[in-house]
């Protein structure tokens, strides 16, 4: 620190890479006196002039309203109130142009001005040093003021730190050429704005206060040095003219030496920079009570009569400006091949402000400047950027370039697309001065390209943050819906087991209720099944014997208590049914005997192996006489469909289910059925 | 008011890529006259018939590109960039060389170099030069059949000769070029590059190979060192220094360019002297200084940074001198720019300047240079 201040005060200074002269031409206005402009008919005041998010409303279409009254207000702190610039009356709310290079429109207040002028009631502060910060911030938020350098950052947000700081850096540099409003605001108001800085040195409490100026204004250095003759701490420092040294970290690095750190900001290095005219409306607005509504605008040019600086209350339309200092426009008459037919206006200096897409667009608190230039004076402006040829690979951007960036290969970059490379050559340290594109021999219009290119990697970097938020919930999702599944089956789980467990109960006649389910399925199955089949010989009987014998080694696939005591049941009321009819004592003993042994066997809930071999015999059996009917081939499901629905009226809901389940079992083993007696008729026929 | 958005900057130093060309080609014209006072006017016949070749080149393949783009065609053909092409090309071949070496190069040089590779801005590789190592390479008899200066010609060789010998091979007597190229005593002449290096590997040493006539010829005129070749050097060195000063190419090419192959020089003197060349030799013969103030800086294919510049330029020096002492052709000057804008694109990655705001904590306080206190006017 000791080493800066050593030599700021022998006036050796610093300074930064690259930079170009552009012929000033500020000698068009530099002469003359700010003039007081007469009252526009109305006025159009946006409801964001700064960077931020813009105010609630406080006033609403038909309200009268006073000079200097709140129009908009917020808790925000983003937000910066707008007030009106004077008295008259709310005519409409609506969306207009407004001042900003992409010409949309957004909502805008329109006062219809009424001439009179009246004030709203001010206080009068006399002794500023006797406030305290908080004050003096919420008075400085309160007056709507925002940068007025050109970026309108909100200053209460910008001054809101800790005291103690090292440098209050005064930007008075005004490098652009045409524009000398501050100038002019520096010969005729120096008072007002060492008011300002002391304010903010009050505020801040800096180690020192640095003022810097280019050479090209001896009469507004004279002013300062003047004004801060009797302040110790505030150094007016004369800088060589170059462009830009108003830029924010151009202006720290000739000052101070030190370099912002990319992507911080300078109050990270212990310095806080102020515009002039900042300075100004500050101590207007604490000691005056006056908030920002009106600000100095070069209105300038070859193509007006009288250019000269104004005030201009905010809200001006550029229309009024520019009749008040007789524009004319220039008619193309010859000149074919030029996409232009008549003036631009540009809004702001010729380097970095945009071109005014119609009349009605307003004077807002960054706007220092309305340049109407003519043909000769300006023949780019007139050209609509189409001489552009390929790049040469000169270098003469990158010797110009205050960044110390490659212009070069960004534009190689941005005309690929290629995001990847334009962030690892820092595209975002680019400050947009169009030192570049000035020099360019190809006139490639350079400063284009690089915006375009800054807001398709903005916009594709928010794009990239909500897919990366839809990903995340969309996992969140999927793992949710797992988890509900694996419940519900854990749920399906122990519903089934109760079930089976309360079927498996025994009852107190020794059968479990399933049995006794499946009992009385079987009865009424047999029943159907004994009115068919009435006429059955001995000899199948006794085949059926033998191929028992042989089927009896695929009974172990048998393994579920319902099934095999279903098939027994069934095969018990069957024998029941025949030994009522008397047909064929032999087999039939045979099969009773071997059915009563099951039916005994049953009734002991212990012996379920051989259950499932009793049932797998008999329903071998009943299987082999199915088979032996080949016209009875669909009666069997029917009927044991009829006997099964007979059954449930005397049953309660387990029987039912118990039964809806064995029909299916039925049906399935009636499906094998008819794929074999398909199969064995496929075979006779061949 | 002019409704319709522009963007900014408005203003322009209305500099144009034409002029720049422009520029260049007023500062090739001492060195193409003295060129002309000592070698006749072979090389001006050559140039004029590859500045109508390469425009008619330009002329077919911006034709068929303009479906494309909108410029108008005539602004771009005669934007300066193929008239240059051409006259570099000119001035590098041999006094009488037949016709159709020119129109090939040029042709080479204007469609395959330049537009094949993407038109003005985007080859790789310098057109002329590229053109000149393809036809040394493919016509080798023709590219090196060097007349010595028109003083000790022993034919007379006016411009009609010079016409018909281009276009037919032989004088209007019926001289050959290999005729011409003989002196009284039946020697073929060469280039003093080529005698030297002869001359070198045969074993005599420097101080008595310089008196041939070919090196100094005794006038008052001879700085000694190779006879008519030093002062088409000098002239384009002037021409080099005017352009530097115009701030129309970059200085840090040529100076180290010339630089390293002093050192080269210097080097090799110190170890052997009896058969190393002069710093000065090296520097004012051959096409050492065309290559290093309008070739080397060509912005198109040479490195963009400037300690990029440093470097491609210091390699271009070693590299002419390797190829002078060491390889098979006299000159290295075409070869030694064609491997340097091969490694131009891999210096330019690795020479980046930092980027303000970016790695701060290198750049001391100290460094930064103080500047006088502004003057109020």
């Amino acid at each position: 620190m000791k080493s800066i201040i050593e030599r700021i005060k022998q006036n050796k200074f610093w300074q930064f890479h690259g930079g170009i002269h552009p012929p000033e031409q500020k000698t068009l206005t530099s002469d003359k006196p700010i003039r007081q402009l007469p009252l526009p008919k109305q006025l159009i005041l946006p409801l964001q002039q700064h960077i931020g998010r813009q105010g609630d409303l406080l006033v609403k279409v038909g309200d009268k309203v006073l000079k200097g009254q709140a129009l908009t207000q917020s808790k925000n702190p983003m937000a910066v109130p707008i007030h009106a610039p004077t008295s008259g009356i709310v005519s409409a709310i609506k969306k207009s142009v407004i001042a900003h290079p992409s010409g949309l429109s957004e909502l805008c207040i329109f006062i219809d001005v009424d001439y009179e002028d009246t004030w709203q009631p001010r206080k009068i502060c006399q002794d500023f040093s006797k406030l305290s910060q908080q004050e003096i911030i919420k008075k400085i938020a309160d007056s709507g003021i925002a940068g007025m350098g050109g970026a309108g950052f909100p200053t209460h947000i910008k001054v809101n730190t800790k005291p103690d700081i090292n440098f209050l850096v005064i930007n008075a540099a005004e490098c652009e050429p045409y524009i000398t409003a501050d100038d002019l605001l520096m010969c005729e108001q120096s008072e007002a704005i060492v008011d300002g800085i002391k304010i903010l040195d009050q505020l801040l409490n800096p180690a020192f206060i640095l003022i810097g100026i280019e050479a090209n204004k001896p009469r507004a250095i004279k002013a300062l040095q003047h004004a801060t003759k009797n302040i110790e701490k505030i150094n007016v420092c004369v800088l060589p003219t170059k462009y830009p040294t108003g830029g924010e970290k151009q202006l720290i690095k000739i000052l101070t030496g030190i370099e912002v750190n990319s992507g911080t900001l300078p109050i990270h290095s212990s310095i806080v920079v102020q515009n002039v005219a900042t300075c100004f409306a500050i101590s207007d607005a604490i000691i005056n009570d006056i908030p920002l509504i009106k600000r100095v605008v070069t209105v300038t040019g070859q193509a007006l009569n009288k250019p000269q600086n104004v005030w201009a209350l905010l809200g001006t339309p550029v229309s009024h400006l520019l009749e008040q200092t007789g524009f004319s426009s220039e008619e193309n008459t010859s000149a074919s091949n030029l996409p232009i037919t008549s003036s631009p206006v540009i809004m702001g200096g010729p380097l970095m402000g945009f071109s005014v897409l119609n009349e009605l667009v307003p004077i807002v608190k960054t706007s220092n400047c309305i340049l109407a230039p003519r043909r000769t004076e300006m023949p780019s402006a007139f050209d609509g950027n189409s001489n552009e040829v390929e790049c040469i690979r000169c270098g003469q951007c990158s010797d110009v370039c205050p960044s110390q960036l490659l212009p070069q290969e960004l534009q190689w970059s941005a005309k690929a697309k290629d995001h990847q490379q334009l962030i690892k050559l820092n595209l975002f340290d680019c400050i947009d001065c169009g030192a570049c594109a000035y020099v360019c021999p190809s006139q490639i219009p350079l400063v284009q390209y690089y915006r375009v290119a800054k807001a398709e990697i903005r916009q594709q970097q928010q794009l990239d943050i909500k897919s990366e938020k839809a990903k995340v919930r969309f996992e969140a999702r999927k793992l949710r819906l797992e988890k509900e599944k694996i419940a519900r089956e854990e749920k399906h789980k122990k519903a089934a087991a109760s079930r089976k467990a309360t079927m498996n109960k025994k009852s107190s006649d020794g059968g479990t209720a399933s049995s006794a389910v499946a009992a009385a399925l079987a009865r009424v199955k047999a029943k159907k099944l004994a009115n068919n089949k009435e006429n059955e010989s001995s000899a199948s009987n006794d085949e059926v014997e033998l191929k028992e014998e042989s089927a009896l080694p695929s009974s172990p696939n048998e393994v579920q208590d319902e099934k095999s005591e279903v098939k027994a049941a069934i095969a018990r009321a069957k024998a029941k049914r025949l030994a009522k009819n008397k047909v064929s004592p032999p087999a039939e003993q045979t099969t009773a005997g071997e059915i009563k042994k099951v039916e005994t066997s049953s009734n002991n809930a212990d012996d379920d192996k051989k259950i499932r071999i009793d049932a797998a015999v008999a329903k071998a059996k009943a299987k082999a006489k199915a088979n032996k009917e080949h016209v009875i081939e669909d009666q069997p499901l029917t009927s044991i469909e009829d006997e099964i629905e007979v059954s449930p009226q005397a049953e309660d809901k387990k029987a039912r289910i118990a039964a809806a389940v064995a029909k299916a079992k039925a049906k399935a083993v009636a499906k094998k059925e008819q794929a074999k007696q398909l199969k064995s008729t496929n075979k006779e026929s061949e | 008011m002019a409704f319709w958005i522009a963007s900014s900057p408005h203003n322009h130093n209305q500099t144009e890529t034409s002029a720049l060309m422009r520029l260049v080609i007023y500062a090739l014209l001492p060195g193409i006259l003295t060129q002309w006072y000592f070698f006749g006017w072979g090389n001006v016949i050559h140039i004029s018939l590859a500045i109508t070749t390469a425009l008619f080149c330009e002329f077919i393949a911006l034709s068929l590109r303009s479906k494309s783009n909108t410029k108008k065609l005539s602004n771009q053909i005669f934007d300066g960039s193929a008239i240059l092409t051409a006259i570099l090309l000119g001035i590098c071949l041999p006094a009488v060389a037949p016709w159709w070496i020119s129109i090939i190069g040029a042709a080479f040089a204007i469609l395959v170099v330049k537009q094949l590779y993407g038109g003005l801005g985007n080859n790789p590789f310098n057109p002329a030069m590229a053109a000149y190592v393809m036809l040394l390479i493919s016509f080798p008899i023709q590219m090196t059949s060097w007349l010595p200066p028109l003083t000790l010609i022993n034919i007379d060789l006016g411009f009609a000769n010079t016409l018909t010998t281009i276009f037919t091979g032989f004088t209007s007597d019926g001289y050959s070029v290999e005729q011409l190229k003989t002196n009284i005593d039946g020697f073929t002449m060469a280039t003093p590059l080529d005698t030297l290096k002869t001359n070198v590997g045969q074993g005599y040493i420097i101080s008595e190979i310089v008196q041939g006539r070919i090196f100094s010829n005794n006038s008052s005129t001879s700085l000694g060192l190779s006879l008519g070749w030093e002062w088409i050097n000098i002239a384009f060195l002037a021409g080099g220094l005017i352009l530097i000063a115009k701030k129309a190419i970059a200085w840090q090419s040529p100076l180290s360019f010339l630089l390293s192959l002093f050192v080269c020089s210097f080097i090799a003197y110190t170890i052997s002297p009896d058969s190393s060349a002069s710093t000065l030799f090296h520097w004012l013969s051959g096409g050492c200084m065309l290559g290093a103030f309008f070739i080397l800086t060509d912005p198109v294919t040479g490195a963009t940074s400037a300690k990029g510049r440093l470097i491609i330029g210091a390699l271009a020096g070693l590299l002419v001198y390797l190829i002078r002492t060491f390889g098979g052709y006299p000159d290295g000057v075409a070869f030694a720019i064609l491997l340097c804008n091969m490694a131009a694109p891999l210096v330019d990655q690795y020479t980046r300047p930092r980027t303000y705001g970016h790695d701060v904590e290198k750049v001391s306080i100290s460094e930064a240079k103080p500047i006088k206190q502004g003057e109020v006017k």
